[in-house]
């Protein structure tokens, strides 16, 4: 059967009447990068025990857990590690979402009434050069890998490329998108990497797929992040240093969208699943793209950051060309974009990248940003997370 | 010396100037390429596709793609890679040939070619049109 074109029911899931008010009231990651020796699960013990530190809470004190990795095992083995509570801990699998359905299901268990103190924590840790698809894993026939067009790489390449071409943007602001995420990088703790690239090295740097050079892409990585949920209640009583979350969104593909792994596409071009998650999110928060003050943007390689200003809503097609020369999008600009380097300069742990995202827009919302701050006291954030085969996770912040 | 093998069987009709055989679905009238395998095939109907159409999007491939999946020779040759729109029927994706980057342009003729991109093995691709 053809899918429908209706969203049915999605439209109601960001913010039923009957919820609470909800909060992140303690962040924790462990740096991303390699960490040789320490597995990702190991890492993501760490960044539990650094959110339960920054919230000033126990292991005790935590009602249910939600966490996941894409490819270094189940979550709920932390209990191990942590402690026999006897909570319901609840393994996310959910791909490049992972950490964003983590998320959104701890935050609907507080928002719900079901518990007051719920915890997040995505980690993963991927070898070098991992991601290498194969057809059978994804319904796909043989040829097709076997004649080399399918690899993730070229899908972006491919998506960029005639954006590019439509909408007016330069080579040159591919390589700004590269030079703006390490140089953010080299102020960000938590960052992979740390050195400035130039503009030159960057864009005379070997090709991958024309045109993203290697310094346009992220790579695969290790890292952890954990996040505390409070509800409004709790975290008054615990005087906590809370941040609301005005909304969350998870949307999978509609009709039409150009994914990733496509031998074919339709004609007929359809809408984008950033796009449907990003509305339903600034609907449920009652706020616009002009009122967010600060955003971490899914930067998967330079042209993503590009296309997903656009999705996102916060500039017209075409428009990140004049964007970027005018360094709106830096640290001090009107809307600093993935301010701790996304994950050009983290690297992605599948698992773990979106909700990194989320930290750092915590770290922003309470002033702790360090060389990195972004100045003015920020009020609002928004995260956005993108990945195969076609889904995208929004959380938009208030403080 | 034996003819080149097709990468698979029934991507292309067998003629002197072959298609690409897509499946247009028997309800919706939607055409997909290639034509699906299994309990989904139930549901299409095979067409040959045009040989002739549109350049959508581009890209080259710098490296060698890793094996498996990939089986072209190891003695890698970068090529280019994109997707064609079929006027009224499927945006393939394809191998392009008998062009280099600076000559393509978004919307450009194109034609559909065989080639062997490896050793005794051949696939579909696109070349810009004479």
């Amino acid at each position: 059967m053809r899918p429908s074109t209706s969203l049915g029911n999605a439209e109601k899931l960001e913010s039923p009447l009957s919820m609470t008010q909800v909060h992140i009231i303690g962040a924790g990651i462990h740096p991303f990068g390699r960490t040789e020796g320490r597995s990702g699960r190991d890492q993501g013990v760490f960044a539990v025990h650094q959110a339960l530190a920054d919230a000033g809470l126990a292991w005790t004190d935590i009602e249910c857990a939600y966490g996941g990795s894409e490819a270094a095992g189940n979550a709920d083995i932390m209990v191990n590690e942590l402690g026999l509570t006897g909570l319901p801990f609840i393994n996310v699998s959910n791909g490049c979402a992972t950490g964003g359905s983590a998320l959104a299901s701890a935050r609907n268990a507080v928002a719900s009434g079901q518990c007051d103190i719920a915890m997040a924590v995505g980690f993963d840790k991927h070898p070098r050069g991992a991601f290498n698809a194969q057809p059978g894993d994804w319904g796909l026939p043989e040829w097709y890998g076997e004649t080399g067009m399918m690899l993730t790489t070229q899908f972006f390449a491919l998506k960029i490329q005639r954006y590019m071409q439509l909408h007016g943007i330069s080579r040159a602001t591919l390589g700004k998108v590269a030079e703006k995420a390490f140089r953010n990088g080299t102020l960000c703790d938590h960052a992979w990497r740390r050195s400035p690239v130039d503009l030159d090295t960057i864009l005379n740097a070997p090709m991958v797929n024309d045109p993203l050079t290697k310094y346009m892409f992220c790579s695969p990585a290790e890292g952890a992040v954990a996040l505390i949920i409070a509800s409004e209640k709790k975290a008054r009583e615990l005087g906590a240093d809370g941040v609301k979350i005005s909304s969350i969104a998870v949307r999978t593909r509609p009709p039409g969208s150009f994914e990733v792994f496509a031998p074919a596409i339709s004609v007929e071009r359809g809408g984008k699943p950033t796009e449907l998650a990003s509305q339903a999110a600034y609907e449920a928060a009652g706020i616009g793209p002009e009122d967010i003050d600060v955003a971490q943007l899914q930067d998967t390689e330079s042209g993503a950051e590009i296309m997903h200003m656009a999705e996102n809503g916060f500039c017209q097609d075409g428009e990140q060309e004049q964007w970027l020369a005018e360094g709106r999008t830096e640290l001090h600009g009107e809307l600093p974009v993935n301010t701790d380097g996304g994950c050009l300069a983290c690297g992605e742990p599948i698992g773990a990248s979106g909700l990194r995202q989320v930290y750092e827009n915590v770290v922003q919302l309470r002033g702790r940003g360090g060389a990195r701050q972004v100045p003015g006291n920020p009020k609002t954030a928004y995260s956005h997370v993108y990945g195969a085969p076609g889904l995208s996770a929004v959380a938009i912040l208030e403080r | 010396m034996s003819m080149p093998l097709p990468v698979a069987e029934g991507l292309w009709t067998d003629e002197a100037e072959p298609r690409l055989i897509g499946g247009r679905h028997m309800q919706t009238g939607e055409i997909v390429f290639p034509m699906p395998e299994g309990d989904a095939a139930q549901h299409y109907a095979p067409l040959p596709l045009s040989p002739t159409g549109t350049l959508w999007s581009w890209t080259s491939q710098d490296f060698r793609p890793k094996s498996p999946p990939y089986t072209g020779p190891e003695e890698f040759v970068p090529f280019l890679l994109g997707y064609v729109e079929l006027p009224g029927e499927v945006i393939v994706e394809t191998h392009i040939e008998g062009a280099v980057l600076s000559d393509l342009k978004l919307g450009m003729a194109m034609e559909l070619v065989l080639i062997e991109f490896a050793p005794g093995r051949t696939t579909f691709a696109f070349r810009p049109s004479a």
